[in-house]
């Protein structure tokens, strides 16, 4: 097994170990925290896989996770004010139950 | 907790479960993979001389594909935007001092943040660097002063500020449609001033990117000021 097939396997275990997070926790903060590692993984996916083409890896996936990162950084601060506002209007910052 | 334990139980055994399998897939698809890819780095490494720079990354990001920087652009400011109707900045009181070694410290290591955001910018053109590591470091240099106090940083919701805000997607929409003017495709930059158009959206990207960013961990809009 060659070393970015051994890395691809790491991202797949964190994007498991998110997805699982994002599941199981309700508090929200904690779900951010779970889609950030799941995204985290993704990016690890990508680099890893770039690194096959030999001595020099492909620069096109390096541009992507680039772009990637700022999007993922962007959108994780509007979620994080979002639960902010939901803080202060209702209190709580756990997911409602289904039952409830 | 409101779900009785034992459910509760159940359930996260279940979504263990079909994380696993969706693991065991993904590891299936991983190890399916050829260990030896073709991937884009010679079609690349071709039109090199047509981009303007030295450097591969910079090469797709502002030139190769520069439509997907500029919409990336376009998401950091929508982002910013959501945050800016949501809330104000909020930060903690005035009364609070920073320590001493806090303080010492940002006043030694600001001015060299800002000197390396500039040098990591002008190092886009032929290694690794450019306008997004360069902003990501001027916002560690916003976000370090805004935490020591909130006088370091004086954000005020001004007509400077917004245009800075704005500074990255606008040259660089201008630059596409200047090009369109003198009956170019979009964003699709002559040879000959590659290399500094792609100079001037960066350096307007990295300011944009960098306060961008100091605003989103201020967590919302600042206060009005003139």
């Amino acid at each position: 097994m060659n070393q970015p097939i051994w890395y691809a396997l790491i991202a797949t275990a964190l994007f498991c170990i998110g997805l699982a997070g994002l599941v199981i926790n309700r508090h929200l903060l904690r779900r951010i925290l779970a889609i950030n590692v799941m995204s985290t993984g993704v990016f690890l996916m990508f680099v890893a896989l770039a690194g096959r083409t030999g001595a020099l890896p492909d620069p096109v996936p390096l541009a992507m996770v680039l772009t990637g990162l700022v999007v993922s950084v962007s959108a994780t601060a509007l979620a994080l004010v979002l639960i902010v506002r939901i803080q202060h209007l209702h209190g709580c910052v756990e997911f409602p139950e289904d039952d409830a | 907790m409101t779900k009785s334990d034992p459910v509760r139980l159940i359930s996260v055994v279940l979504t263990l479960l079909a994380v696993a399998v969706i693991g065991l897939l993904l590891a299936w698809a991983v190890f399916t993979l050829p260990e030896q890819a073709v991937g884009l780095s010679s079609m690349v490494s071709d039109r090199m001389p047509e981009s303007g720079v030295n450097a591969e990354v910079t090469a797709i990001l502002l030139n190769f594909r520069s439509y997907d920087t500029l919409l990336e652009l376009v998401v950091l400011l929508v982002a910013l935007l959501g945050a800016w109707y949501l809330g104000k900045m909020h930060l903690s009181p005035e009364d609070t001092k920073p320590g001493l070694v806090l303080e010492g410290l940002v006043r030694f290591l600001v001015p060299v943040m800002i000197l390396v955001t500039g040098y990591i910018l002008w190092l886009g053109s032929h290694a690794a660097g450019g306008a997004f590591q360069a902003g990501a470091l001027l916002a560690g240099a916003g976000v370090l002063m805004l935490v020591v106090s909130r006088e370091k940083l004086p954000l005020r919701d001004s007509i400077q500020l917004r245009i800075l805000l704005v500074a990255g997607p606008a040259v660089f929409t201008l630059v596409a449609g200047a090009l369109v003017l003198v009956d170019k495709p979009m964003l699709q930059y002559p040879r000959q001033y590659a290399g500094s158009l792609i100079l001037l959206i960066e350096a307007a990207s990295t300011l944009t990117i960098g306060i961008t960013l100091t605003l989103l961990f201020a967590g919302g809009r600042p206060h009005r000021g003139d």
